[in-house]
């Protein structure tokens, strides 16, 4: 039995890896989503009860007490947290993988040093490798998840020298890496590499904030695979080495999305502090001249334009997530479409703070997703909509992207809601956008601004339309 | 050593070239449950964390390893529950 045992649990492996590529590829389409997330948990408890097989697992009795304490946590947050919250949940998971790889790593180091085991050259250079990926995965996904929780501001926090400071950190690591790997028993400098793993975290997060927090969940989410990934090599576990290699391609694709749906590189959106003062104050004053007249009506004129509409089209934004309106948007909808009005929603793929947030929210609220529309499809459409109705969305409206090429986000691609017979613009104040730019399509003679918090004016909106 | 570096880098290699055609072209309604369910994937350094956590004899080693594996189900359970929740809610209304 005991020499068939390591085939049995390598075997298990690929049936593991097998249905995680499945439940990936199912998880592309609406229909067989919940399927694929249900045949990738199988593959996961595949895995755990193979790696239990195994002869070096011996710590039954406290493996499973912790096996048993983080299944109890992990079910409460999932169970507990808000749909609104779920940035700040994917941030703190990524977080713990990517703490739980760099435990890994840092185990396996302290086992070698402690034994009498020589310390192979390419173990500790995959050691050195984890430890960075799995420590930034961790710290940056806790900052993300307090910028996000709002314990600290979200917006872009810069000091001077930032990009110096962060590379020689970066080299100071490299440094001690190539004193490590010239006499791996030097446990402090081990601890020193961890402590500069964990700092590099932190000051990688921290010039990043507000409406470019999607890219930055989606390449922690892509480092907490990729850390994974690590781990396997220090373990030389092709298991580890997949599920990693997996879930750091599906990061980096969503990261590469979000990145385009900004028109902005990578790069930029990770080193140029976008939307702190420096960048507001050098493009925040083109394009609209002070004297401009805003239009302001109250919600039983917004609620008389909505009602004798044909067509509306809803583009919701963070500012609907913060004020938790996705239940009163859905109840505006109903009364429109009882009174014989098209509606449909316009979804820009950078709206909210994670990819797909808006489509999360209005599901919640039940919301058909066939009437949810990506930005691509809807655009053509606008300039037969009778009313858009823009709810706590700003930057991803603005048409000085189209023509201003002294705005900051020129260039990226919006949804042309000035292009619809009316514009009605839900807002809580006059405050610009993430990028600091003020919006023109405010001032435009077709806009219409109905000030308030998005959940209160949408449900004194519902409440008028119901009496039509 | 080496040999088992280089076939490492194989395998991962390759797992990446598949997770960029599977996961390609997938709808922007579908971005925050694939990356719920991806992340719950990762949490696959709880394997990891039982292979280091596994030595009866106490040690440092064993307690990171421990601590590894609380975090880790908490990343896979936490994770795979929580997409079935959101996916719950697109289900219900295909029709």
């Amino acid at each position: 039995m005991s020499e068939f045992l390591p085939a049995v649990i390598e075997l298990s492996y690929l049936v593991a890896a097998t249905l995680f590529i499945i439940g990936l590829k199912k998880l592309g389409s609406p229909a067989s989503a919940r399927r694929g997330n249900t045949i990738a948990s199988v593959g996961m408890l595949i895995a755990i009860v193979a790696t239990l097989l195994h002869q070096n697992v011996l710590n039954y009795e406290m493996i499973l007490v912790a096996i048993g304490i983080g299944s109890a946590i992990g079910a409460v947050m999932a169970y507990r947290v808000e749909m609104t919250a779920m940035p700040q949940m994917v941030g703190l998971l990524n977080g713990f993988g990517g703490a739980a790889s760099a435990l890994v790593a840092v185990g396996e180091f302290w086992r070698y040093i402690t034994s009498v085991e020589a310390v192979p050259l390419s173990e500790t250079i995959t050691i050195v490798v984890s430890v960075l990926i799995g420590g930034v995965t961790f710290t940056g996904s806790l900052l993300a998840f307090v910028k996000l929780e709002g314990w600290i501001s979200g917006s872009p926090i810069t000091f001077p020298f930032q990009q110096p400071f962060n590379l020689t950190l970066l080299g100071a690591f490299l440094v001690a890496s190539g004193f490590l790997i010239v006499d791996p028993h030097q446990p402090v400098v081990f601890l020193g590499l961890i402590g500069i793993s964990l700092v590099l975290g932190i000051l990688f997060v921290l010039p990043i904030g507000g409406a470019d927090t999607p890219v930055v969940i989606s390449l922690l989410n892509s480092f907490s695979g990729l850390a994974a990934s690590a781990a396997g090599f220090v373990l030389m576990n092709n298991m580890l080495i997949i599920a990693g290699a997996l879930v750091g391609a599906s990061g980096i694709i969503l990261t590469e999305i979000m990145c385009k749906a900004m028109n902005r590189s990578l790069a930029n959106v990770l080193f140029s502090a976008f939307g702190s003062a420096h960048t507001a104050s050098t493009g925040g004053s083109t394009g609209v001249s002070g004297d401009r007249v805003l239009h302001q009506i109250d919600t039983e004129e917004g609620a008389m334009m909505l009602g004798y509409a044909k067509s509306v089209v809803i583009v919701p934004g963070y500012g609907m997530a913060v004020a938790q309106a996705q239940h009163a948007v859905r109840e505006l909808a109903d009364q429109l479409e009882r009174l014989g009005v098209d509606v449909k929603y316009a979804i820009h793929p950078v709206a909210g703070r994670m990819p797909g947030h808006m489509n999360v929210l209005l599901a919640e609220a039940n919301v058909p997703y066939p009437k949810l529309h990506d930005m691509e499809d809807i655009n053509p459409e606008l300039d037969r909509v009778d009313v858009a109705l823009v709810i706590g969305a700003n930057d991803v409206v603005n048409p000085a992207a189209r023509h201003d090429k002294d705005s900051p986000i020129y260039g990226m691609p919006i949804l042309e809601v000035d292009k619809a017979h009316h514009t009605i613009v839900i807002k809580r104040g006059m405050n610009a956008g993430f990028s600091g730019v003020e919006n023109e399509l405010f001032y435009k003679d077709k806009t219409m601004m109905l000030f308030g918090s998005a959940k209160s004016v949408v449900e004194q909106l519902a409440a008028a339309v119901k009496e039509f | 050593m080496t040999d088992g570096l280089i076939m490492g880098l194989v395998v991962f290699t390759l797992a990446t070239f598949i997770g960029f055609e599977v996961i390609n072209k997938i709808p922007p309604t579908l971005h925050t449950p694939l990356m719920s369910g991806s992340n719950a994937i990762s949490g696959i350094a709880i394997v990891g964390a039982l292979l280091v956590a596994g030595d009866r004899n106490w040690q440092l080693t064993t307690i990171l390893g421990l601590i590894g594996v609380v975090l880790a189900t908490i990343n896979v359970v936490g994770g795979f529950l929580v997409t079935d929740r959101m996916l719950q809610m697109f289900k219900k209304k295909e029709v």
